[in-house]
């Protein structure tokens, strides 16, 4: 349903995109049942001429009946979606896949300074490659990110990859995401930084590992200069 | 209590033009005074609605009457629409108008517990209202760190630019919460103490029953934030750092506070209006209520579970994620009473008699609207889901299928269904029909295209998608334009509304006691019921939901009719 709107481009949306699935049959099933019995009650028991309406308290066991039930069924139902939801919560937020390679994330009033690791692999040596507002990434690989701010409050959200992660001033948060489909795409700040928050926009760039290897060649030359 | 009636019910004076207008103390005039102030605060909130959907709809374009909309009005705009529409229209109009009207006339007293203490909480209200109003036009502008005020956005004025705006933003809302404590005591106090004589618990009328449980809920969980709020005026403005986490604050302590009271008030809200529509639709199909005692523990439950759920708000804030599933568990609970009172209201039209008058198309339309805002909260309560839908237009979407049932369809049932009680007129019924409609389909088409814009990754608070290519597409714009139009639409209804509410007070059909043939007590006083309510206070006999009893020539049985 989602992935008609918005490519799958990680491992896990294709899990986020289920669960919302699961919850809209659930609920969806109940929706359908409970307005049509509403609907219903309002066409079948409009005033007419001569009909009166019934004294009913609510206490009658065979009516009672009507509401116990579903209501023990919607528990079940509660116990289904909250088993959905804590698994691909602890899949996407929790558990965490071997590294492949990393990326630092740092966010400001109204901007994003991504730190990629350099020819030799590794973030935090003196080769890093930073830009601002690009994030360039290699397919079908494993990322461990750090998100840091310098201010306030901003939020880090890639739709197409389903994730999103709050950066707080002070804390180095982590994840993990792993990019599953070629191409250029948003990335948001999803938590309001002020007057800016709105073009606080970057772009995600998703390469074969040649085209990510040559990106850093050329970031690399480009430095040297 | 009785006997003290007694005394009372002969001493009334008539009172004194200053005594009426300038320092009331009749809670019928303090329930008007209410009600007038919050529909008014609802046309500035409604009015920034109308500036920045048009901006999102056009962007950039010069908004008539509000002019070019810059990003920092943008933010002020959607930060007052919200603080305006929740605590100064929502909370005054079902709260405090409704409370105030309805509470002393259904449990049968001549007034509240504390009169004085209503007037005065009046008073600090307007204070509030005027606060907020003020703080849209100091140096540097409203405040536009949206209505949840994060810090350290809205701590520091380095980072919000609204030095000003941003202070008076939070003492208003902090003034707002005095009155409704003071509001609230006095109701919980008067529905206690002051109900006629033989008015037992379960013969008290539901919609009592629910702005008491709200009142409760309220006091309970605005201690936390207004301590929040009294740290973050302090960093605000004597640079401390309760919330700076780089002299050992912590910001996500706000959010803890904030939701701590921000997800009941959910329910403070809610509940009143389910109890208005309880009322109405009772009335309106001659049946009796159907489960009552089970209605009032859905609520109580549903009251109680909103204490536990506050984190669902900040599952990616950055708090512990393993804490994500325990309030996963306890929000997903939260649609079993939700779920059970909604098919309680349902089961009351059973084997009814259903007759289609301006509340009872507004009650049952809030039961529809309802309906889609409690399911669609599922998928933001399962944490999995919410990492997607997180801050998205699906929420805006979810939250206005909850709010604007509770604050504009549920006062538009109310106002109706008590408008020839409160102001001795009948309502004209064509124009509310014709209202009813056009505000329930615009309201449709604003919202539903929003849950399609949240599901494809719209994140909220933007004051233009052109900088966001995957956003920007023709597609997605027609949605955005769609939601505008009907909003426009929505509002130009609201004409008819306003038309009939004036017109009606001065013209309107005169009203009977109990135009409606309901059995609650404030049917039994005349339209509009006297200073002092009652010339003679009654005793209840039974429940307030006997229609259609058997062996009986009538379909209603008043509460306080000797059997």
């Amino acid at each position: 349903m989602i992935d008609f709107l918005v490519p799958r481009g990680s491992t896990f949306a294709g899990e986020i995109d289920n669960l919302f699935l699961i919850i809209t049959a659930v609920v969806g099933f109940w929706f359908v049942l409970t307005m049509g019995m509403f609907l219903y009650m309002m066409v079948a028991y409009r005033r007419r001429e001569g009909v009166h309406a019934e004294y009913i308290t609510g206490k009658e066991p065979e009516l009672k009946r009507w509401i116990t039930i579903p209501h023990g069924i919607i528990i079940l139902c509660d116990v289904v979606l909250i088993v959905g939801a804590v698994r691909v919560w602890y899949m996407v937020k929790q558990d965490r896949p071997e590294k492949g390679d990393e990326v630092r994330i740092v966010a400001q009033q109204w901007a994003w300074t991504f730190y990629h690791a350099g020819p030799d692999g590794e973030l935090g040596t003196p080769d890093d490659i930073a830009v601002v507002d690009e994030l360039h990434v290699t397919v079908d690989t494993v990322y461990h990110f750090s998100l840091e701010s310098r201010d306030v409050l901003h939020s880090f959200s890639v739709p197409t990859f389903r994730l999103k992660q709050d950066v707080i001033p002070g804390r180095k948060i982590t994840g993990w995401f792993e990019p599953t489909r070629l191409g250029e795409y948003d990335i948001q700040c999803a938590e309001m930084c002020g007057i800016a928050h709105g073009v606080m926009g970057a772009r995600l760039f998703v390469e074969t590992e040649a085209e990510h290897a040559a990106w850093i060649e050329r970031m690399t030359a480009m430095a040297a200069k | 209590m009785s006997a003290d009636h007694a005394d009372h019910a002969h001493h009334h004076h008539e009172p004194t033009f200053i005594e009426k207008y300038i320092f009331p103390t009749d809670h019928k005039f303090i329930a008007t005074q209410y009600l007038v102030t919050g529909l008014l605060m609802a046309l500035i909130g409604g009015f920034f609605a109308y500036a920045f959907r048009v901006q999102l709809a056009w962007p950039g374009t010069d908004i008539p009457v509000f002019g070019h909309m810059s990003p920092a009005e943008y933010n002020a705009a959607i930060t007052n629409h919200g603080s305006i529409m929740i605590f100064w229209v929502a909370m005054p109009v079902l709260i405090a108008a409704f409370g105030n009207f309805l509470i002393p006339l259904m449990v049968g007293a001549d007034d509240m517990a504390f009169p004085r203490l209503n007037r005065l909480s009046y008073q600090v209200f307007l204070v509030s209202a005027i606060m907020i109003i003020v703080s849209l036009f100091v140096p540097g502008g409203g405040f536009g760190g949206a209505w949840t005020a994060y810090p350290p956005l809205s701590a520091e004025a380095t980072y919000n630019l609204t030095p000003y705006g941003s202070s008076l933003w939070l003492a208003a809302v902090a003034v707002e919460f005095v009155a409704f404590l003071i509001g609230g005591i006095n109701f919980i106090v008067t529905a206690m103490n002051a109900r006629a004589p033989g008015m037992k618990w379960d013969y008290v009328p539901m919609v009592v029953w629910m702005i008491c449980i709200a009142s409760i809920l309220f006091m309970a969980s605005v201690g936390p934030l207004v301590a929040g709020a009294v740290m973050l005026f302090f960093d605000q403005t004597l640079n401390t750092g309760f919330y700076d986490p780089s002299r050992g604050g912590d910001p996500i302590l706000w959010q803890h506070l904030f939701w701590f009271f921000g997800h009941p008030e959910v329910y403070v809200v809610l509940l009143p209006a389910t109890g208005m529509v309880a009322e109405v639709i009772t009335v309106f199909s001659r049946k009796k209520l159907f489960g009552y005692q089970l209605i009032l523990f859905t609520a109580i439950g549903t009251g109680v579970l909103s204490f536990f759920v506050w984190a669902h708000h900040q599952f990616i804030a950055g708090i512990d994620p393993r804490m994500a599933n325990l309030f996963t568990i306890t929000t997903v609970l939260i649609s079993i009473p939700i779920a059970e009172m909604l098919f309680l209201y349902i089961a009351t039209l059973y084997k009814g008699s259903i007759e289609y008058t301006t509340p009872m198309l507004w009650a049952l339309g809030f039961i529809f609207c309802f309906l889609i805002g409690g399911v669609t909260g599922i998928p933001l309560g399962a944490s999995g889901s919410d990492i997607y839908l997180h801050d998205s237009y699906f929420v805006i979407a979810h939250f206005h299928y909850t709010f604007f049932p509770i604050a504009f369809i549920g006062s538009f049932t109310g106002i109706t269904y008590w408008f020839p009680k409160w102001f001795g007129r009948m309502m004209n019924e064509t124009i509310g029909k014709i209202h009813f409609w056009i505000t329930f389909i615009a309201f449709n088409g604003i919202f539903l295209p929003l849950f399609v814009l949240g599901l494809a990754g719209q994140h909220r608070r933007i004051y233009n998608y052109e900088h966001f290519p995957d956003l920007s597409t023709p597609d997605l714009q027609m949605l955005r334009v769609m939601a505008t139009t009907s909003l426009l639409i929505l509002l130009a209804a609201q004409v008819l509304f306003i038309f009939n509410f004036f017109w009606s007070m001065w013209f309107g059909e005169k009203a009977s006691a109990n135009p409606w043939k309901a059995n609650t007590l404030e049917w039994t006083v005349p339209s509009p019921p006297p200073h002092g309510n009652f010339s003679e206070f009654p005793t209840v006999y039974r429940g307030p939901y006997e229609y259609s009893a058997p062996g009986r020539d009538t379909d209603f049985w008043p509460q306080h009719e000797p059997s």
